[in-house]
């Protein structure tokens, strides 16, 4: 097996271009997958302007907390995206049509003033504007949803203060205090419906047995206590209407590894798995066309020799060429190299698994071209399938899709090189159970298919 | 050159042998035996079962009845070149020798290039040498193991009628030196002039096994006296 294992490394080095691909594939991969990571965590690239004058400072809606201005919803902002200052929205403008920027969050001059008028007696709905480019589908859904994210969550923020503030004022009419208007130096002191109901009670102690007046002193009292009680129910009330709907998530099923993470991982998966079956399926389809498959086979080697050796390129190709992409990746992003045998195990697994397939493919096909073009067509639409994910399709539909996944070695490859990648992702036993058994089934019906060869 | 049969041992000796694929039959009870430094011609129409015949002998194939004995090693030549053509000839001849599982490796690579006389291309990618010197490196690499029996399937498809010559100049050489050559051919002058014997086979079956007189004699008198002629006849007379 070795010397055919030579013979193949032998023809690989005289073949230039595939040896330049071999290399330049996991580093080009690699090199795109890491700057697509390492660049700011993914953020997008958003315009920020402010027109509000910048004496105008911040706004507290009377209620004593710290002030929000132009520069917190900056803050804000930039913690989701990545701003970049423009001094004006005509250049916020041009930055969003030269496509510079993904989008452009303008606060307008009157903002912090309606921002102030959801305080007082004569509100006016306060407004930001967003800025698009829409020549991306995929772009604009991108920056729609951030600054939907974020305008969503800035509301959320306005509607707890101006609930706090609610509960404030009516707290202040149940107890009584001390009330300060909102914008205006002045303050005076309100009763509170508590104090009233006291001070009736007492008014009422003082006056005889049978006097019409207590009778409706009484009838004050009553209304006064109903009132307390039940404006003291609509504290909490408020607080539910500042967020009516709490979010309280349970991890039910799966075991999602990092986002960065699993992006490496579907690099290494697809990287491994196009030089792997295209290695092995051409190399297995070049013995017949290069007719020597019964000088091969008739000998010691036989077909199971042949085919052994077979899947030992095949892994040892997907080997160099995955840690060669890792390693690129490395000079950019983390990788968490304690974790090298666990990457290995995953490589190797999967890298056994996509040159059971790819021989099989090799067999079926028996032409180097006709290999090369069945291993196209059908490893790229079993790796776009294996990424489907739930709940975007049909239950019958995923029920296909899975058993589709379960059959082919993309699915547990990913959950694999996942794992090796990361402690969070799914368990690997089982992915590499799964890919041995792959390895297995393929490599059978490569054996089987072979006996057309000769 | 001898037309003579050979006198020896059996070197290769079939016996009822039998084959089918998917439920059509390629060869169905073919028996015949070839001495020791004979050159066998084994032909017949296309379709007649001549490749399944040498492939079965060669041990490509399993027959599905009958058997077979050989007095040594079989050496086997497929039909075109079975070589790696990005490799050059020293390293096919060395790759195949290993695969043979040959002794000395060098030695038998050493005495392929001389008998071939390519002992200077040695270094040369067998895609850059020309069809008949590709044939002769393809045919080297059936003969490393040094066996007694070496089986060739149409080995001149494709040359010229020079290279053909120098080939044919190479295999006699070896059955002088004792190999027994089997070899199939649908070129009637190479057998009628390379063979000792001839194995007619049409349709799966033996019709006929003897010398190249023995064909002539089994037909009428006609005209034309050549082997080609006889054969056609035979096929016509046995009804096929």
């Amino acid at each position: 097996m070795r010397w055919l294992l030579l013979k193949d490394l032998q023809i690989l080095r005289r073949s230039p271009l595939v040896v330049a691909l071999l290399v330049a594939y996991p580093v080009a991969i690699g090199l795109l997958i890491g700057f697509a990571l390492s660049g700011d965590e993914g953020k997008p690239r958003v315009a920020f302007v402010s027109e509000v004058p910048v004496e105008e400072g911040g706004f507290d809606l009377g209620t004593g907390a710290d002030e929000f201005g132009a520069d917190d919803a900056k803050a804000e902002l930039c913690k989701r995206v990545e701003c970049v200052d423009a001094d004006s929205r005509a250049e916020a403008e041009r930055m969003v049509e030269r496509g510079e920027v993904l989008g452009a969050l303008i606060l307008p001059p009157d903002l912090l003033e309606n921002l102030r008028s959801l305080a007082g007696l004569d509100p006016a709905q306060p407004s930001v504007v967003v800025l698009v480019n829409e020549d991306d589908p995929v772009k604009a859904q991108l920056v729609d949803d951030r600054i939907q994210a974020l305008v969503t969550e800035a509301n959320l923020i306005l509607s707890q203060r101006v609930s706090e503030q609610a509960a404030g004022y009516l707290d202040l009419l149940i107890e009584g205090g001390r009330f300060e208007l909102p914008f205006l130096d002045q303050s005076f002191d309100v009763l509170g419906l508590s104090r009233a109901e006291r001070i009736l009670r007492a008014v009422r102690r003082e006056l005889p047995q049978g006097s019409p007046g207590r009778e409706l002193i009484d009838g004050v009292i009553r209304f006064a206590g109903l009132a307390r009680e039940n404006l003291g129910l609509a504290l909490p009330l408020l607080g539910a209407v500042a967020e009516p709907i709490a979010v309280s998530k349970t991890v039910v099923a799966g075991d999602a590894p990092s986002l960065d993470a699993f992006a490496i991982a579907v690099a290494a998966t697809v990287t491994l798995m196009f030089v792997t079956v295209l290695l092995v399926a051409g190399s297995l389809a070049l013995e017949r066309e290069e007719n020597a498959f019964t000088r091969i086979t008739r000998g010691p080697v036989g077909v199971t020799g042949l085919l052994g050796e077979k899947l030992v390129l095949g892994v040892i190709a997907s080997f160099a060429v995955t840690a060669l992409m890792l390693a690129v990746l490395t000079i950019l992003v983390a990788v968490d190299w304690a974790r090298a045998p666990l990457i290995a195990a995953a490589i190797l697994a999967a890298g056994a698994a996509f040159a059971a397939f790819g021989a099989a493919i090799g067999a079926a096909a028996r032409e180097v071209r006709a290999s090369s073009l069945l291993a196209f067509m059908v490893s790229l639409p079993i790796a776009f399938l294996s990424l489907v994910p739930t709940g975007v399709v049909s239950a019958t539909a995923y029920d296909l899709l899975e058993v589709v996944r379960g059959l082919f070695p993309f699915a547990p490859s990913l959950d694999a090189m996942s794992k090796g990648l990361d402690a969070d992702g799914p368990a690997l036993g089982l992915a590499l159970l799964h890919l041995a058994g792959l390895t297995l089934a393929y490599g059978l019906l490569a054996r089987l298919a072979l006996r057309r060869f000769a | 050159m001898s037309r003579e049969p050979a006198n020896g041992a059996p070197a290769v000796e079939a016996r009822g042998l039998e084959k089918r694929f998917d439920g059509t039959v390629a060869l169905s009870g073919v028996s015949f035996t070839a001495r020791r430094g004979e050159r066998l011609a084994v032909i017949g129409p296309n379709g007649a079962g001549k490749t399944t015949l040498l492939t079965i002998l060669a041990g490509v194939r399993r027959p599905d009845g009958g058997s077979f004995r050989s007095e040594g090693k079989i050496g086997w030549v497929p039909q075109g070149t079975a070589l790696y053509h990005r490799l050059t000839v020293a390293e096919n001849l060395r790759l195949f020798a290993r695969l043979e599982q040959v002794a000395d490796v060098d030695a038998a690579v050493e005495r392929m290039l001389d008998q071939t006389g390519l002992g200077d291309r040695r270094d040369d990618q067998v895609a850059t040498l020309s069809g008949g010197n590709q044939q002769r490196i393809n045919i080297a690499a059936g003969l490393l193991s040094a066996p007694a029996v070496l089986l060739l399937d149409e080995p001149s498809t494709g040359l010229d009628p020079r290279q053909r010559e120098r080939l044919w100049g190479f295999v006699l050489g070896l059955a002088d030196a004792g190999t027994t050559v089997v070899y199939s051919t649908h070129h009637l002058p190479e057998a009628e002039r390379y063979a000792t014997a001839l194995l007619i086979l049409a349709d799966g079956e033996r019709l006929f096994a003897g010398t190249a007189d023995d064909l002539h004699a089994a037909v009428p008198p006609s005209a034309d006296s050549d082997l080609e002629s006889a054969f056609v006849a035979f096929l016509r007379q046995s009804g096929h």
